[in-house]
C-alpha cells in the first residue's frame, strides 16, 4: 500500500464516518434532508460511473432510477410484497433494462448516444402514464408506513423512522461508495478511463470496448435502480416525475458540480445543489416576491456556469491543482 | 360525418402540423448540419417566439390582422437577437464542443422557461386569426387561416432552398458544414456564419410559433413536444439534410394526425419515440440522409 492509497481509503473512511457522526447532532429537518441525499448521492455515483469514468455522456438515467422506483413500488403496491423483495425487484429491473438498452444504444456514439437514451427514456416516461390504471400516473403511488418495515426474527425494523431511515440510507451509500471506489482503481476501471480518453486505441490494444462499456452500463444502471428501490422504500412516495428527463438532468448536473471521475464528487455536488436549490428558494421569496422563478431556472444557470467555467467541477479541480492523489 | 371526410380533416389537420413541424425541424437541422450543435433550446425559442407574438399583437389595437403581422415581423427579430446573444456568450465560448453545447442548452432551456413563466405567467393565451375567412368544403369547413398556414411554410421552405443552393450566402454556409476548417482557410469568417445560422434556425422556430399561435394558444411550457417532433423528424429525415427534413416532417405530421384521431395519443407518441430511437440505434444516417461525414 502506498501512500496515496492510505491518504485515499483514511479519507472514504473518514467521509463515512463524518456521516455517521452527523445522524447524532443534526437537527430534524436537516436530518430529513441528509437521507433523502444520501440516496439521491448514490443515484449520481452510479450516473458519474458511466459518464466520468466511461465517458459517456447520457440523458437517460431517470429510466434507470424509475425502474428502481417502479420495480419496488408496482409489487409492493399492488401484491403487497415485503420490502427486502421488492428492493430485489427494483434492483434487477434496472439491471436488466440497464442490460436491453445498453445492447442497442452503445451501438451509438457522442451525440447519436445521447439523444438515443434521452428517447428510451421518454418511451419510459409515456409508459407510466399508457399504463396509468397501475402507476396512476403523476399523481403516483403511496406506500403506507406499516408496509414499510423488515421484521428479522421478533423485532422490526421501521424504515419510516429517522434514525433507521438515515443509517440504512447511509448503509447503501457507503457500500455503493466502497463499490465503486474498488471498481475505478480496478483493471476494470483504468480500462474504463482508457476507453473515454481514446477508444480506437483502447480497441487497438486488444481490448473489448464494447464488453466493457456494456458491463460499465449495466454496473451503472444497477446502482441507480438500487438507488431508485431505496427510495421508494424510505420514502413510501413514486409519481410519474421521477421518470421524466428531469430526472435525467438532474444526476448529470450533481456529477458536474461535484466533479466528473472522482468517487466523492457526486456527493459533494448533491448536497451542494440541494442547498443551493433549497435556500435559493427563501431567498428569491425575499428579494424578488412575485417572481415565478422555480428551482429550474436555478439548475439552468447552474449548468451553463459550470459547463462554462469550471468543467471539471469542484473536486476535479480540487485534484488538479492540490490534490493529485485524489480517487 | 362518414369516414371518408373525417379521414380527409385528419390528413388536412395533419399537413397544418407538418407545416409548422417543418419549419421549426429545418431550423434544428440547419443548427446541427452546419454547427455540429444539437440545440436542446430550440423548443424554447419557439416558445419564446409564440409568447413574444401574444406580447406584440396584444400592444396593438385595431384589426386583428395588424398586431399579427407586426407580431410575425417582430417577434423572429427578437428571438433571433436572443439567439445572437446565447451563441456569442455561451456556445462560441464552449468552442462548439457537442457535448458541452448540449450541457449548455439543456440550461438554456431551463432559463429562458422560467423567465417566460416570470414575465408571462402560467396562463395559456390566444392571439387572434389576422382573417377568420372559412373555406367551405363539400362536407365540412375549414378555417382559411390553417390553409395559409400550409401555404406560408411551403413558401418559406422555397426561400430556404433558394437562399441555400442559389446565392452566396448559402454557398458560405455549405461550405462551413462541408469543411469548417478548409472554409477558414478561404476566407470566410466561420465564426461569424455559426452565430448567424443559430439566429436563423432560432427564427425559423420563432415564425413556426407565430403562425401557431391562432390555432393553438401561447404557454410557457409549448415548447416541449415540438421539440420532441423535431428531433424526430431532422433524425427520421438524415441529420443536416433539407429535403429529408421536409419529407420526415410530412409523415410524421400527417401521421401523427391521423393516428391521434383514431388511436391514443399517448401511444402514438411512444409508438413514434421507439421507432426513432431504433433508427438512430441502426440507421444513424436516417432513412432518406446519405452517411455522415
Amino acid at each position: 500500500m502506498t501512500g496515496r492509497d492510505g491518504k485515499a481509503i483514511a479519507l472514504h473512511g473518514g467521509v463515512i464516518a463524518a456521516l455517521f457522526a452527523l445522524n447524532f447532532v443534526l437537527p430534524e429537518y436537516h436530518h430529513g434532508v441528509l437521507a433523502r441525499v444520501l440516496v439521491l448521492a448514490v443515484f449520481a455515483m452510479g450516473y458519474n460511473l458511466l459518464f466520468g469514468y466511461a465517458g459517456l455522456l447520457s440523458l437517460g438515467h431517470a429510466m434507470f432510477f424509475a425502474a428502481g422506483l417502479y420495480g419496488a413500488g408496482l409489487p409492493m403496491y399492488h401484491f403487497g410484497w415485503g420490502v427486502l423483495a421488492a428492493f430485489l425487484s427494483g434492483l434487477s429491473a434496472a439491471t436488466i433494462l440497464a442490460f436491453v438498452i445498453g445492447m442497442l444504444a452503445l451501438r451509438t456514439k457522442g451525440v447519436a448516444f445521447m439523444i438515443v437514451t434521452m428517447m428510451f427514456a421518454q418511451v419510459g416516461y409515456l409508459l407510466v402514464y399508457y399504463f396509468g390504471s397501475w402507476t396512476r400516473g403523476d399523481e403516483g403511488l403511496v406506500i403506507q408506513q406499516h408496509a414499510r418495515a423488515i421484521e428479522i426474527g421478533a423485532t422490526t425494523l421501521d424504515l419510516t423512522e429517522p434514525t433507521t431511515r438515515y443509517m440504512t440510507a447511509l448503509f447503501l451509500f457507503s457500500v455503493v461508495l466502497l463499490v465503486t471506489f474498488a471498481l475505478v482503481r480496478s483493471s476494470f476501471g483504468r480500462v474504463l478511463i482508457a476507453i473515454r480518453e481514446n477508444e480506437e486505441r483502447t480497441r487497438m490494444l486488444g481490448y473489448d470496448t464494447f464488453a466493457n462499456k456494456l458491463v460499465a452500463m449495466v454496473a451503472s444502471g444497477a446502482i441507480c435502480g438500487a438507488a431508485g428501490a431505496a427510495y421508494l422504500i424510505l420514502f413510501g412516495y413514486v409519481g410519474s416525475t421521477f421518470a421524466s428527463i428531469q430526472y435525467s438532468i438532474l444526476p448529470l448536473l450533481w456529477v458536474l458540480l461535484g466533479g466528473a471521475s472522482t468517487t466523492l464528487g457526486p456527493l459533494v455536488g448533491t448536497v451542494l445543489m440541494f442547498y443551493l436549490i433549497d435556500g435559493s428558494g427563501d431567498l428569491l421569496k425575499t428579494y424578488a416576491p412575485g417572481w415565478n422563478i422555480s428551482h429550474l431556472g436555478i439548475v439552468g444557470a447552474a449548468l451553463i456556469i459550470l459547463v462554462l467555467f469550471f468543467p471539471k467541477g469542484i473536486l476535479g479541480t480540487i485534484r488538479d491543482r492540490w490534490a493529485r492523489w485524489l480517487p | 360525418m362518414a369516414f371518408g371526410p373525417h379521414l380527409i380533416l385528419a390528413t388536412l389537420e395533419g399537413l397544418v402540423t407538418s407545416a409548422v413541424l417543418a419549419l421549426m425541424a429545418l431550423g434544428l437541422s440547419l443548427v446541427f448540419g452546419v454547427m455540429r450543435v444539437v440545440n436542446v433550446a430550440h423548443g424554447e425559442f419557439y416558445m419564446l417566439g409564440a409568447v413574444l407574438a401574444w406580447a406584440i399583437a396584444s400592444a396593438f389595437g385595431g384589426h386583428p390582422s395588424i398586431g399579427f403581422l407586426a407580431a410575425l415581423v417582430i417577434s423572429p427579430l427578437i428571438v433571433g437577437g436572443v439567439a445572437l446573444v446565447a451563441d456569442r456568450l455561451v456556445l462560441k465560448r464552449l468552442d462548439y464542443n457537442p457535448e458541452a453545447t448540449i450541457v449548455a442548452t439543456i440550461g438554456l432551456l431551463y432559463i429562458l422557461q422560467q423567465v417566460a413563466l416570470t414575465f408571462y405567467g402560467p396562463e395559456a393565451r390566444p392571439v387572434q386569426a389576422p382573417f377568420t375567412y372559412r373555406v367551405s368544403l363539400p362536407w365540412f369547413g375549414y378555417s382559411g387561416y390553417k390553409l395559409a398556414v400550409i401555404g406560408a411554410s411551403i413558401l418559406l421552405l422555397l426561400a430556404t432552398w433558394f437562399v441555400l443552393s442559389r446565392t452566396r450566402i448559402g454557398m458560405i454556409m455549405r461550405a462551413t458544414q462541408y469543411d469548417s476548417e478548409t472554409a477558414q482557410a478561404f476566407g470566410i469568417p466561420v465564426g461569424r456564419v455559426y452565430t448567424g445560422v443559430f439566429a436563423v434556425g432560432a427564427m425559423l422556430a420563432a415564425v413556426a410559433a407565430v403562425l401557431i399561435v391562432p390555432i393553438s394558444q401561447a404557454h410557457y411550457l409549448m415548447g416541449r413536444d415540438p421539440l420532441l417532433l423535431s428531433f424526430i423528424v431532422v433524425i427520421i429525415g438524415g441529420l443536416g439534410s433539407l429535403r429529408g427534413t421536409v419529407v420526415a416532417a410530412l409523415l410524421i405530421g400527417v401521421s401523427d394526425g391521423i393516428i391521434s384521431v383514431f388511436f391514443s395519443p399517448t401511444l402514438a407518441k411512444i409508438i413514434a419515440t421507439f421507432v426513432v430511437a431504433m433508427v438512430l440505434v441502426f440507421r444513424p444516417q436516417g432513412l432518406f440522409g446519405t452517411a455522415a461525414r
